[in-house]
């Protein structure tokens, strides 16, 4: 057992399941976090809107410079990221529309065009990967060059970890400190606006910083985990721990702890889950994620502590 | 006459509040669509005056307020707070939202509220410490709700949410107090509690506006009164501006005759 | 043949018959989308309908699997269909439930509910991509739909089940309408407003599934949404803008798989979403009645009227103007000369504005049940909106009020 342990972690481990892992976590918790705020102002689904125009960048962006190379790529996917916040805001004022359709008018239209403009112009020189976009690739995100826990210390082998891993770190660490350091502001301004706006606070930048860091999130993790699959990561874990708490800190660290297991867990079970039902194959480890993150939030529904809303609880 | 004659006059008389008097309110014009919720509204107020703003329902009363403060962006107009463009006396004020504005569901104690009062205080980028957590029960204790202090927001009644929306502009120890609808749906004992307090604020110097819908209180609570129906109808101290002329002009019909004599009037 | 000969040819439902079912199906399947969206528009639950598409893959996925399981080639189309309505209809219900049992609140549950029925979509997807006659399945043309290569008797069953849908709404609108419009008011008719939501819900629903194979689950809940929306700019009320807005989602339907019927490299989902948009951009931008265009110029006029009586009051009163846009108005329109002292036509105008305030004063005391106080909107003259009569009565009780106070 204790042997199975140690082989199951050795170096085959770190080479093939450990980068992977990591990253996944990071991308989980990095679009975790914004995702309270998110939830709490009622815009869970500007995730899903961000999510959606990942791939319309990465078009533009190759359209543009002619290259797959990834900083491109991420500024393209950024740019579209607010270019479709600002669409949605001119088309909820302008049409005087519920922000639902305005998002969704938006998004797909944006979704649409990149998929047009891939499909028209002549990409067969390079590979744009939609289903890649869409749906992640986790499992290719190996670090070829280790040979075990020791090349954690070889500056070698560090300089060939897949570039998403230090890339997400940093995004988390930026996300992190945003977080962190306008709590206050944050707070204030979510629970009451207008009285927010009275103290000074500026909420129309704050709620845009806020936007920002959604879409940088979703920028950095796409790569991972798919644009689609993203969204399991803003909704899910922010949703799950709201019904864990009744306090906003508390609330935001059950979410990272969500977020991790089921980075984790779905990791676990996309790469040994079939072998246990004798299939040689693994199965999507995006995918598998979402899936854990939703029957975390399932049991939530059911038996998270503070799940009702007050004077909800007679009625169940 | 010529407008820079009359302004530098203007400039001379001020108006009864005084050159730098809390607010000052000149031509405000707020629209939502192309309809004026507040039409061209002067107001100056006193200070260490308690004022209720008063009107039917639609009549802009809290859109005023709003405006003044600039929480909704206004067609035309010019506010003086204390003198000054607003931004800059923003730490002599504290404005009390409408109970009803927030989702009182939101993941927060009754504490963490009354804390955001303090915001001013409290440095950038740094928390809320020990000393402000203290402050801050001392504002509960104002309000009669210190042992509700680590209760879950959303479990107050509506009294409850109100004094705890007031506690925490006492956090904010303003010199001028502008209130939207108060005593909108909580208990006589909160009502009390409320009026107690704001006219301890009163005592102390400092002056309070609030938007108020129950005429028959008015002469018991306010000094002054403002009425508005988009357009300002009256502004005055109750004695002489709190007439059934003025009442009759402000809510038309929709105020019975027999409704009015029932009142204390001027 | 050229690229234009060919797109009038298909328009015209000359380019063969398979492109001619294709672009009748797209046609009705538009359609009835444009007219399913409105209800569902109206009653703003737009982005549920985001949810409903997506938590298809996952029934597309498992019926896949079954048929092959009973030794079918696990491709025919009306068992992907029922898979996939199937598996919405589930994730419509949790949608429901977890907004009604928990705190949590609709958009969320429309998020947790879209991306995890997407993610186990994808795992079912990664299994069959290892099954034997899963490699050609072609599955991953639902994500973004695809007319090529479609066989003739999947674009009938396009074609049918586009035609019965807008039969259904047919058949529905009235209670549709009256629910989407005033629900509580539906319920004292008689009306079962919980059963024409799920009926909206059901037909969204229907839609998205026969919308799967031609736009692709990503991109169907546009045509949903962008219809209404575009219809909505040009009118005001609901049985102009259902039908508006089922014209619109019927043409970019059409007009959609016929550009991409002529040019193999046009993807039709993508097209039809992009010509709906186009519909959309020349309404909200052109249309008279709630157009960017039309709006602005309302907005602007308005602010200026604001300026103007503002200012003219103002004079009346002899109170200084302080609004810099007030002093340019009065100046360019000759009231106010330059130093800002009235002209004649400046002291004209602000009596009559100021006599006209005072009459709106008395008219609110004396006739606070007339219809024109209702509908004041601060600046319109009282002549436009009272009748002589009632002026005279007016003008009457002033003198009568001024003679007292004198």
């Amino acid at each position: 057992m204790i042997d199975n342990l140690m082989t199951a972690l050795g170096a085959e481990f770190v080479q093939l399941s450990l980068t992977p892992t990591l990253i996944g976590i990071l991308a989980a918790v990095a679009c975790a976090l914004p995702g309270n705020f998110l939830l709490l102002r009622r815009q869970a689904l500007i995730g899903d809107a961000i999510s959606h125009v990942v791939l319309p960048g990465i078009v533009a962006a190759f359209l543009v410079t002619g290259t797959i190379t990834a900083v491109p790529m991420m500024l393209g996917a950024g740019a579209a990221a607010i270019v479709a916040v600002v669409m949605i805001e001119i088309v909820k004022r302008l049409g005087r529309v519920e922000p639902g359709a305005a998002m969704g008018l938006v998004f797909t239209t944006l979704f649409a065009a990149g998929v047009l403009f891939l499909e028209i112009t002549d990409t067969s020189s390079v590979h744009i990967d939609v289903q890649h976009a869409l749906l992640g690739n986790l499992e290719s995100l190996i670090w070829f060059d280790a040979e075990g826990w020791q090349s954690l210390v070889d500056p070698a082998a560090l300089a060939t970890l897949p570039p998403q891993l230090p890339r997400l770190a940093l995004v988390l660490v930026g996300i992190g400190l945003f977080i962190v350091l306008f709590w206050k502001e944050l707070k204030i301004s979510t629970f009451d606006a207008a009285f927010a706006g009275a103290i000074g606070i500026r909420t129309g930048l704050l709620s845009f910083a806020l936007v920002v860091a959604t879409a940088i999130a979703a920028v950095a993790a796409f790569d991972a985990v798919g644009s689609i699959i993203v969204i399991a990561m803003f909704v899910c874990p922010p949703a799950s721990a709201r019904l864990m708490t009744n306090q906003l800190g508390r609330q935001v660290g059950w979410s990272v702890v969500f977020a991790t297991i089921s980075a984790i867990l779905g990791y676990v079970f996309a790469g040994y889950g079939p072998g246990w039902f004798g299939s040689p194959y693994a199965v999507s480890a995006a995918g598998m994620i979402a899936t854990i993150s939703g029957i975390i939030m399932l049991l939530a529904c059911l038996f998270g502590p503070q799940r009702k809303r007050v004077g909800q609880q007679a009625e169940a | 006459m010529r407008n820079a004659e009359l302004i530098a006059e203007a400039g001379k008389i001020v108006d009864v509040a005084g050159k730098d008097a809390p607010l000052t309110v000149r031509g405000l014009t707020v629209s939502y669509g192309n309809k004026p919720a507040v039409f061209s509204v002067d107001a100056s107020i006193p200070a260490g005056s308690m004022t209720a703003i008063i009107g039917p329902n639609g009549a802009g009363k809290s859109t005023f307020l709003k405006g003044a403060l600039g929480v909704v962006p206004r067609l035309s107009g010019e506010v003086r707070i204390f003198g000054k463009p607003f931004h800059e006396a923003r730490d002599r004020v504290a404005y009390v939202p409408q109970r009803a504005s927030v989702d009182w569901d939101f993941p927060a104690r009754v504490i963490d509220v009354v804390l955001m009062g303090l915001y001013g205080s409290v440095g950038l980028l740094r928390l809320w410490r020990a000393r402000h957590r203290e402050q801050a029960m001392a504002c509960l204790d104002r309000v009669g709700m210190n042992d509700f202090a680590d209760r879950q927001i959303g479990q107050l009644s509506g009294g409850q949410q109100q004094r705890v929306f007031l506690a925490r502009a006492l956090a904010q120890n303003a010199e001028f107090y502008l209130l939207d609808e108060p005593f909108a749906g909580v208990d006589a004992a909160t009502e009390r509690a409320i009026v107690s307090v704001l006219k301890d604020l009163k005592s102390e110097g400092r002056t309070v506006v609030c938007v108020h819908h129950d005429l028959s209180t008015v002469p018991e609570y306010f000094d002054r009164v403002l009425l508005i129906n988009v357009r300002r109808i009256a502004e005055g101290p109750v004695d002489t501006t709190f007439t059934a002329e003025n009442l009759q002009e402000t809510y038309g019909g929709r105020l019975a005759a027999t409704h009015i004599d029932e009142l204390r009037l001027a | 043949m050229s690229f234009l000969d060919y797109f009038i040819s298909a328009l015209l439902l000359q380019a063969g018959y398979n492109s001619a079912l294709v672009a009748v199906g797209a046609g009705l399947l538009g359609l009835s989308a444009g007219s399913a969206g409105a209800f569902i528009f109206l009653r703003k639950r737009a982005l549920v309908s985001d949810a409903i598409s997506h938590a298809t893959l996952p029934g597309v996925g498992l019926a896949f699997m079954i048929m092959v399981a009973f030794g079918s080639d696990g491709r025919w189309l009306p068992g992907l269909i029922i898979g996939s309505a199937i598996s919405s209809a589930i994730g419509l219900i949790l949608v429901e439930w977890i907004t009604r049992k928990t705190r949590l609140t609709e958009d969320a549950a429309i998020g947790a509910v879209l991306s995890v029925f997407f993610g186990f979509g994808i795992v079912l997807l990664t299994i069959i991509q290892t099954m034997s006659s899963g490699r050609q399945a072609g599955l991953e043309n639902f994500l973004l739909g695809s007319t090529a290569g479609m066989l003739i008797s999947e674009a009938t069953t396009i074609a049918v089940a586009g035609a019965l849908a807008a039969a259904f709404v047919f058949l529905l609108r009235r209670p549709m309408t009256l629910v989407a419009f005033d629900p509580e008011y539906a319920a004292t008719t008689g009306v079962n407003v919980r059963n024409i939501d799920l009926a909206m819900m059901g037909l969204a629903l229907i839609v998205t599934v026969i919308g799967l194979k031609i736009v692709g689950l990503i991109l169907i809940v546009a045509l949903l949404i962008i219809p209404p929306v575009t219809a909505r700019f040009w009118t005001n009320q609901v049985g102009p803008m259902i039908g508006i807005s089922a014209l619109v989602g019927g043409i970019s339907g059409y007009i959609g798989a016929v550009l991409s019927a002529a040019e193999a490299s046009i993807p039709t989902g993508p097209i039809i979403v992009l010509v709906a948009f186009g519909f959309f951009m020349i309404s909200a931008l052109f249309s008279p009645l709630r157009g960017a265009l039309a709006s602005a110029l309302r907005h602007q006029r308005f602010q200026r009227r604001v300026h103007r009586r503002q200012g003219l009051l103002a004079l009346s009163r002899r109170e200084p103007i302080y609004d810099g846009l007030t002093l340019r108005i009065l100046r360019r329109s000759g009231m106010i000369r330059r130093d800002g002292v009235a002209t004649l036509r400046g002291r004209t105008a602000s009596e009559k504005a100021s006599r006209d305030e005072a009459r709106w004063a008395m008219a609110r005391r004396i006739l606070p049940d007339d219809s024109a106080i209702e509908r004041y909107d601060g600046l319109t003259p009282i002549e436009r909106m009272m009748t002589s009569d009632q002026i005279a009565e007016i003008d009457r009780m002033l003198a009568e009020k001024q003679g007292a106070s004198a």
